[in-house]
């Protein structure tokens, strides 16, 4: 497997790794009202990420996994408690400010591709790395998920794997502090999962970038640092790995 | 909405027109308008008898027609008065008035008259007041004892006017006997009204009573169709008929486009659905029929709330123009016909879109269905490969590919909005077009400040006096001469006008717009005249003048004119006296004025006895604009905000489609921290460069609509409307359709600021 090593660049906080806190939420909880009914999707989680590390969240559907994460990638905001990223108090952030937040820190990826069809690969991660500070170069980029094959093909012409790589692709090519993984593999096989998680750890490994993936697999919490457990709104469990497994050292 | 507004134009159109042609109809018969007129010098009443034996004739009235200066208090300007008899103790057979205030005259009341309503609301006369006349070159007191309408004077124009003016023209209907008293007429007549049998041919009979009143001084008969009054009436009518018909249609037709383009859309999002449905079991034309359902009501909400909009602002029109035309009655039985028509058409143009693309969507096999559709197969076009694309942003690279992606659909969104900006300048078009005119006709060609008609021909020394008329800085001759031009079978019947080779004061210009002199051996006519008698320079024409000794001749045509009003024919005074056999006459002086004596001139002018006529350019610019534009506005107004409404309506449904079907895109964009402007950009940018692209083609549209229009329809006798649009029509047009683009696109704007990110990436595309 190619590496693409070449445009590993050190993040200037790698040397906080798994010291410095760069997230904290206290006591967020997030309530839903449908009507009459409320639906406590988070009920007052208290939760610390370390710059560089690697994140897996476990737990059963429906116990607030995605509201957690999309919390702290700014795409929504808690109902109560607080959110600081660095110096970015994210819970008083309006719209504007927490775009700006996406766009400066933060990666996404999602089950769904959500790639551009009207873009080729290319484009699709250009259209990101045309509008943040400090981009690697598309080619880059697509190198280091191992697509710099692909790179003038529209998503119509790629596999969903492929897609996804892709999609890892653009979320990295801004150099993201943090990237958000939601189920990324989720809607793709065992062989094709492997490589996008492959593409996930690599960027988190090489550029230090702090990384949260939420899945239903609990065999990817091999690669983590820590395996966070949620059910029913709050965080059950915490577990430490003394040793991250690559990738393709998972077994199924 | 789109549809509401299709079928209520068409209804509003068709429903006023149907109206205001029963409306006419009914005040005719009702008041039993004549169908035949003719004037003579003066006949004895005995040949009434003669006249009523002429086959195919029903009724024969005689009365005495006279013109006469009036002086009203308060007005300083000179009136001209039409005289016209009426029997002082019966109804009239023909032409009966309709009595809106006051009474008829009495017998033995010489001096009571009955004013024609438009005159007396013009001048705030009412029954009591009184007025002067100059009556056979006598002054007299006259009593006003009642206001009444005509059939006869719906459009009241004064001798060689070309609109009406009821402050300076009125009618003033007097007791036969103390008219005829006055003119010393006692037993004979000047004037005759035939009404035929129903199915009667006039010409025929028109040729026998032109035979039996020849000896009296017989100016030839006219048919009703030729009637002044109903002559104008129905040049109105083709009008309001141009705006009734042609207008809608294509309002319609563009409404029921965009219907189509919004349903294929619609059920295009409703694909997966549709799969759905069919991986349950249900047939093809289950689901057809379903959808079919939901169309037919989403089209018949439209459809009745059309039929509404349309009967109200049909109504609210036909009572507008019926007070314009001073009808004593309305008639407003919409034909459900034309509601039928309208919804009909609506309707099928809703389902054949909506079939359409369900029949698309049925075709695939479910699974095929269920899938996101059409896995988007973009290219690498050309279009990418050029140096300016390819320096483009992302966002710009979006928008361009969307468009080149779905070329039909994006070519019918800006041909939505291309048809609103035409029917716009369309309708701006009429305003322009008649500025031309008047500014053509009045303004360059017409130089006089007065044009004023001699109760008879004169020598042409009268002119010095006129000159020696306080304030007049100029005076020239004109002599106006009813004639009948004949080209082997064609045939019009017009007027000459006689003016001298060096006229200053009305101008002759020709084609290319070059002031020309008449020569004095000859023809020179109007390009609409020559192409009624189908003649072109050098070719000769048959003239028989009808007035003097009426001499027969045949004239070359030496030089052609371009004019949009009326039909004339000039030629060199002197020859025209040469024809007549007369010494040097006139019976028109065209005066100039120094305004600042007009008042003098005015006064001076109303004691002068030989005056029968005087016509002011100004008052006649006036009335020419105000009446065209009585007509016109309110068409111009209603199609301006339809068109505005279609514009909106494109612009706004084609981007809220966009923004259901592309959703997901904008979210995704909105994730990797693009801002609510970014995005509004690649969505709005889209539809603004259709929009940038319908604004061209829009006006190049509503040019041609505007040419169809005036060249199929608006040439008439009265006036032809120039092709004419000032740019600041295709501004207006453009400004309307960008105000219209704006606030879509600030509603549009809310939608996408509404956008809910999680929900919208929860969701499998
Ligand atoms: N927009 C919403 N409105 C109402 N309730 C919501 C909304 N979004 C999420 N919820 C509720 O909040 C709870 C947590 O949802 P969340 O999406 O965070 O679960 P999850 O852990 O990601 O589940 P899954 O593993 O199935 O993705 C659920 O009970 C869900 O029903
Ligand atoms: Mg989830």
């Amino acid at each position: 497997m190619s590496r693409g090593g070449a445009t590993a660049i050190t993040s200037t906080n790698q040397d906080d790794a798994g010291l410095e806190a760069i997230f904290c939420a206290e006591a967020i909880s997030k309530i839903y009202t449908m009507g009459e009914v409320k639906v406590h999707a988070l009920r007052g989680v208290d939760l610390e990420l370390y710059g560089g590390e690697l994140v897996v969240l476990l737990g059963a559907s429906g116990s607030g996994k995605s509201t957690l994460l999309n919390i702290l990638g700014g795409l929504d905001v808690p109902t109560s408690g607080s959110v600081r990223y660095r110096d970015h108090e994210l819970s008083q952030y309006g719209q504007r400010e927490l775009t700006r937040y996406r766009l400066d820190h933060v990666g996404f990826i999602f089950q769904f591709y959500n790639l551009i069809p009207s873009l080729t690969a290319r484009e699709n991660v250009a259209l990101v790395t045309e509008i943040s500070k400090n981009p690697m170069t598309p080619e880059d980029a697509l190198a280091l998920v191992d697509m710099q094959d692909r790179l003038d093909h529209f998503p119509a012409q790629l596999s969903g794997g492929e897609q996804q790589r892709v999609a890892v692709a653009r979320a990295i090519a801004k150099r993201p502090e943090v990237l958000l993984c939601d189920e990324p593999t989720g809607a793709l096989d065992v062989a094709t999962g492997i490589t996008v998680l492959e593409a996930i750890g690599k960027v988190n490994s090489e550029i230090g970038t702090t990384t949260v993936v939420i899945t239903h697999n609990a065999v990817i919490g091999g690669m983590a640092d820590r395996i966070i457990t949620l059910a029913d709104g709050s965080i059950v469990d915490v577990q430490r790995n003394d040793r991250k497994l690559q990738a393709h050292e998972l077994v199924w | 909405m789109i549809i509401a507004s299709g079928v209520g134009v068409m209804v509003m159109g068709l429903s006023a027109l149907e109206a205001l042609e029963e409306t006419t109809q009914a005040y005719y018969e009702r008041y039993r308008f004549a169908d035949v007129f003719a004037g003579v010098n003066r006949a004895p009443e005995g040949v009434v008898r003669q006249l009523a034996e002429i086959s195919g004739v029903s009724s024969v009235e005689t009365r005495i027609n006279k013109l006469a200066m009036l002086d009203i208090a308060d007005f300083d300007q000179p009136v001209i008065a039409q005289l016209v008899s009426i029997p002082e103790r019966s109804e009239p057979l023909l032409n009966r008035l309709v009595l809106r205030e006051g009474r008829f005259v009495a017998p033995g009341a010489p001096d009571e008259v009955v004013l024609n309503e438009p005159f007396a609301i013009a001048h705030e006369l009412s029954p009591g007041d009184q007025l002067h006349a100059i009556v056979n070159g006598k002054r007299r007191r006259l009593d006003i004892v009642g206001v009444a309408l005509s059939p006869e004077f719906v459009y009241a124009l004064g001798p060689g006017s070309l609109m009406p003016d009821d402050l300076r023209y009125g009618i003033v209907w007097m007791g036969r006997d103390a008219l005829a008293a006055a003119y010393d007429l006692a037993g004979a007549f000047n004037f005759v009204s035939l009404a035929l049998l129903p199915g009667t041919q006039p010409n025929a009979v028109i040729e026998s009573v032109d035979n039996l009143l020849s000896p009296y001084g017989g100016e030839s008969a006219v048919a009703r169709e030729n009637q002044l009054s109903n002559w104008f009436l129905m040049n109105e009518l083709d009008q309001v008929r141009t705006f009734s018909r042609i207008l809608p249609s294509i309002f319609l037709i563009v409404a029921a486009f965009l219907t189509n383009m919004v349903l294929a859309r619609l059920i295009a999002i409703e694909r997966a659905e549709i799969g759905l449905l069919k991986s349950f079991g249900y047939s093809n034309f289950q689901i057809a029929w379903h959808y079919a359902k939901l169309v037919i009501a989403m089209s018949l909400v439209g459809i009745v709330l059309g039929w509404m909009i349309g009967a109200g602002l049909g109504r609210y029109n036909t009572m507008t123009y019926a007070n314009m035309f001073h009808f004593p009655l309305l008639i407003f039985r919409p034909n459900p016909m034309v509601f039928v028509l309208a919804g009909l058409i609506s309707l099928i143009a809703a389902l054949i879109g909506c079939l359409g693309a369900v029949a698309k969507a049925v075709r695939l096999p479910p699974a095929e269905a269920m899938r996101p559709p059409e896995p988007a197969q973009y290219k690498q076009g050309l279009l990418t490969r050029l140096r300016v694309v390819r320096a483009l942003d992302q966002s710009s690279r979006i928008v361009l590919r969307q468009l080149t992606r779905r070329p039909w659909r994006s070519a019918f969104t800006s041909l939505g909005v291309a048809f609103s900006v035409a029917v716009m300048v369309m309708a701006l078009q009429w305003l322009d077009s008649i500025e031309t005119m008047v500014d053509v006709y009045f303004n360059d060609a017409q130089r006089q400040d007065a044009m004023i008609a001699l109760n008879q021909p004169q020598p042409s020394r009268v002119v010095n006096d006129f000159l020696h008329l306080p304030g007049v800085l100029a005076a020239e001759p004109l002599r106006w001469v009813g004639a009948d031009f004949h080209v082997g079978s064609r045939m019009h019947r017009g007027a000459i006008q006689a003016v001298t080779p060096d006229a200053g004061l009305q101008l002759v210009y020709d084609v290319r717009g070059h002031s020309i002199r008449v020569p004095p051996d000859g023809l020179v006519i109007g390009t609409e005249l020559a192409k009624k008698l189908d003649v072109s320079i050098g070719d000769m024409v048959w003239v028989k003048i009808r007035d003097g000794r009426r001499p027969e001749v045949q004239l070359p045509v030496i030089e052609l004119v371009e004019t949009y009003i009326d039909l004339p024919a000039y030629m060199d005074l002197a020859a025209l006296n040469r024809l007549l056999r007369e010494s040097p006459r006139t019976d028109m002086v065209n005066v100039l004025i120094d305004h600042a004596r007009t008042d003098e001139f005015y006064s001076e002018l109303k004691q002068m006895p030989r005056v029968s006529a005087v016509m002011f350019r100004q008052s006649a610019i006036n009335n020419f604009r105000d009446t065209m534009a009585e007509t016109i506005v309110i068409f111009v107004n209603f199609f301006g905000a339809f068109a505005a409404a279609l514009g909106f309506g494109v612009v706004y449904n084609s981007a809220r489609i966009t923004l259901s079907e592309r959703g997901r895109e904008l979210a995704s964009l909105r994730v990797l921290g693009f801002s609510r402007a970014a995005i509004s950009y690649i969505l709005l940018a889209e539809v603004g460069l259709l929009i940038l692209l319908a604004l061209p083609l829009g006006c190049l549209i509503g040019w041609s609509l505007a040419w169809f229009i005036v060249k199929t329809s608006f040439e008439n006798e009265l006036f032809r409307l120039p092709l004419v649009i000032y740019p600041s029509s295709y501004g207006i047009a453009i400004c309307i359709t960008l105000l219209a683009t704006v606030v879509s696109a600030v509603l549009v704007r809310r939608r996408l600021d509404r956008l809910d990110l999680i929900a919208v990436l929860k969701t499998r595309e």
